[in-house]
């Protein structure tokens, strides 16, 4: 359906874009994260045909976006970071204007109108201008575009950004809604948003793609084994001569330190942190020495995000 | 192109630009048609369009000025460049719409003459040639403005660009009885327009090294001509500036011959404007 191969852009000396290649094939809501300034919406821009690129190919069912653009820009919809929408026009107008670029005519043309603003819900503000609109209104109106000429894979850059929360909760929720009958690709810069709409999530940095994989499935595979804190009612040496001999402890760090209390923080290098964390409370009991504090501490996508996207690895 | 012909069109007639375009027009060129040909009592209709070619000074810059400076402001032009849509389609369909704008009150002018042969002899070939020439300026003049709304987002810049672009077009023969008709002069004009043909492909095509050694490549050109056979040169500058006059070719017209080569040559910049239009979009999409 989509296929990236080796897409480069440079600005200058400046490489927005590396030798991004990735292929996305089913349908679902597909995030495209990364920070700012990564390459993404560089990435969206080329994929739509908004930019060149210096070199590499993208294809959309199997049209080139540049040999056979008009083929190829059929099967997307795109609504980039700024919806380009016509202020002086209703929504009602601008959607005619969208639709007949797209090829549609006649009932076609009013049935996918209609179908549009239905699933978009902006119904109600069919007919007022657009410039009187909210902002979270006028982003529907820009997906409402987006969905127009039923495309295959629909490209929203960004989203949810510069909404309230309630309008940053109906846009996910409608993107979700989106994702169940075609392709959606979502760029944003926010960990979680995109950790509760994606079925799946590219990782980019730097211009290069470092990880393309669902959520969970990421976290298995990068995850770090984790950490367990423990406050114990001892002093850190003692703490520690007791962690130390445990297997599957890979470092010990002694975050506070007194006569009656301490505070370790134990990484783990065993898959089974849980295994761990029991042994220590095993060792801690059976010495008669009370633990006020076990704490697991799991990484987080967001750990595996940060690491991904400060380190140079490469999926 | 025919939904962005349409949409252009409706947003014309939507707004007051349309309005207030036809009501300037119809209003210079009614006080032109009051003051010939009812106070003054001349039959000749194409004396007023003479008058009134003035008004495109004004007129075809801020018609012209939004056309895709307003695009690149609203960053609508994103919006064009994913639809499946041409660039070519883009520009003629929004310069079709232009053309329709300006017809419609060229349909009412049109009248006049007809109006004015009932009360004398009013000889009708002239007026509508010169009509026909009108329109041809006022479509030159629109393409040159579509071209310089290519080149910013500002309006008030593209307004203002054109405004001086035109009105040293409609002055360029009065000002080239003050130019130097010495070679000299003449290689120092053409060393200076081949300089801003290099920044002009510069600016289009983004690379520099293309426009520099273009402007460099016909500056020598113009020097080694220069230096080679200096008789060709003496009075080059002011034929140059007198060729490209928009407005001289018009006045063939109003002095009642219709000339196939200024139709030509109105032709031939629209198509070249239009063609440096596009162009200028294409650029974006590769800077």
């Amino acid at each position: 359906m989509l296929q990236v191969e080796h897409l480069t852009r440079r600005y200058g000396k400046v490489t927005a874009v590396d030798d991004l290649s990735f292929e996305i094939s089913d349908d679902g809501v597909y995030g495209f994260l990364g920070p700012n300034g990564a390459g993404k919406s560089t990435t969206m821009n080329i994929m739509t045909g908004c930019l060149s690129a210096t070199s590499g190919t993208v294809r959309i069912s199997g049209y080139d976006i540049y040999e056979q653009p008009k083929e190829a820009k059929r099967r997307i919809g795109y609504l980039p970071e700024q919806p380009p929408l016509y202020l002086g026009e209703t929504p009602a107008e601008y959607l005619r204007f969208v639709g007949e670029a797209k090829g549609l005519r006649g009932d076609a043309l009013r049935r996918e109108i209609e179908d549009a603003i239905e699933e978009t819900g902006i119904g109600e503000m069919r007919s007022r201008r657009i410039d009187a609109l909210s902002k979270g209104y006028r982003q529907r109106v820009g997906i409402a575009q987006a969905l127009l000429g039923e495309p295959e894979i629909v490209i929203l850059d960004e989203p949810t950004v510069g909404l309230d929360p309630l309008q940053i909760l109906e846009i996910r929720s409608l993107i979700s809604a989106l994702g169940r009958s075609r392709t959606v690709l979502i760029s944003s810069h926010i960990l979680s948003e995109v950790q509760t709409m994606c079925s799946k999530i590219l990782i980019i940095a730097h211009g290069k793609l470092v990880a393309f994989d669902a959520p969970e499935k990421l976290e298995e595979r990068l995850a770090a084994p984790g950490e367990i804190t423990i406050t114990a009612e001892t002093d850190a040496q003692r703490a520690r001569a007791l962690v130390e001999a445990l297997p599957g402890v890979a470092g010990i760090t002694v975050r506070a330190d007194g006569p009656d209390r301490s505070q370790l923080a134990v990484a783990s290098g065993t898959e089974d942190i849980y295994a761990l964390s029991q042994a220590i409370f095993q060792t801690f009991a059976s010495s008669g020495c009370a633990l006020c504090e076990l704490g697991v501490k799991k990484p987080s996508l967001e750990d595996i995000f940060l690491e991904l996207t400060e380190g140079g690895e490469t999926a | 192109m025919s939904a962005i012909f349409t949409h252009e069109l409706r947003s014309y007639f939507h707004s007051l630009t349309a309005w207030v375009f036809a009501a300037f027009l119809l209003c210079f060129v009614g006080i032109g048609a009051m003051m010939y040909n009812i106070q003054a009592a001349v039959s000749n209709f194409e004396y007023v369009l003479s008058l009134s070619s003035l008004a495109f000074v004004v007129i075809a810059p801020i018609l012209a000025m939004r056309v895709l400076a307003e695009e690149r402001r609203q960053k609508t032009d994103q919006l064009l460049y994913a639809l499946p849509v041409s660039t070519t389609e883009v520009i003629l369909g929004k310069y079709a719409a232009l053309l329709v704008l300006y017809l419609v009150p060229l349909a009412i002018i049109a009248v006049y003459p007809l109006i004015f042969a009932r009360f004398g002899e009013v000889y009708l070939p002239t007026s509508y040639g010169s009509l026909f020439a009108f329109f041809l300026l006022g479509a030159a003049l629109l393409a040159v403005g579509v071209f310089i709304s290519s080149l910013t987002d500002n309006q008030g810049l593209a307004a203002g660009i054109g405004i001086a672009v035109i009105l040293f077009n409609y002055y360029s023969v009065s000002l080239s009885e003050y130019m130097s008709s010495s070679a000299l002069g003449s290689v120092i004009a053409l060393v200076a327009i081949s300089c801003a043909a290099g920044l002009l492909l510069k600016l289009l095509t983004g690379n520099g090294t293309l426009g520099y050694w273009t402007g460099f490549g016909l500056s020598a050109a113009s020097i080694a001509l220069y230096n080679l056979d200096r008789e060709a040169l003496e009075g080059l500058l002011p034929e140059i500036m007198s060729a490209l006059s928009l407005f001289e070719r018009f006045y063939v017209f109003v002095n009642g011959v219709f000339d196939v080569k200024a139709v030509v040559f109105d032709l031939s910049v629209i198509g070249f404007f239009l063609f440096l239009s596009v162009q200028s979009l294409e650029k974006r999409r590769y800077n």
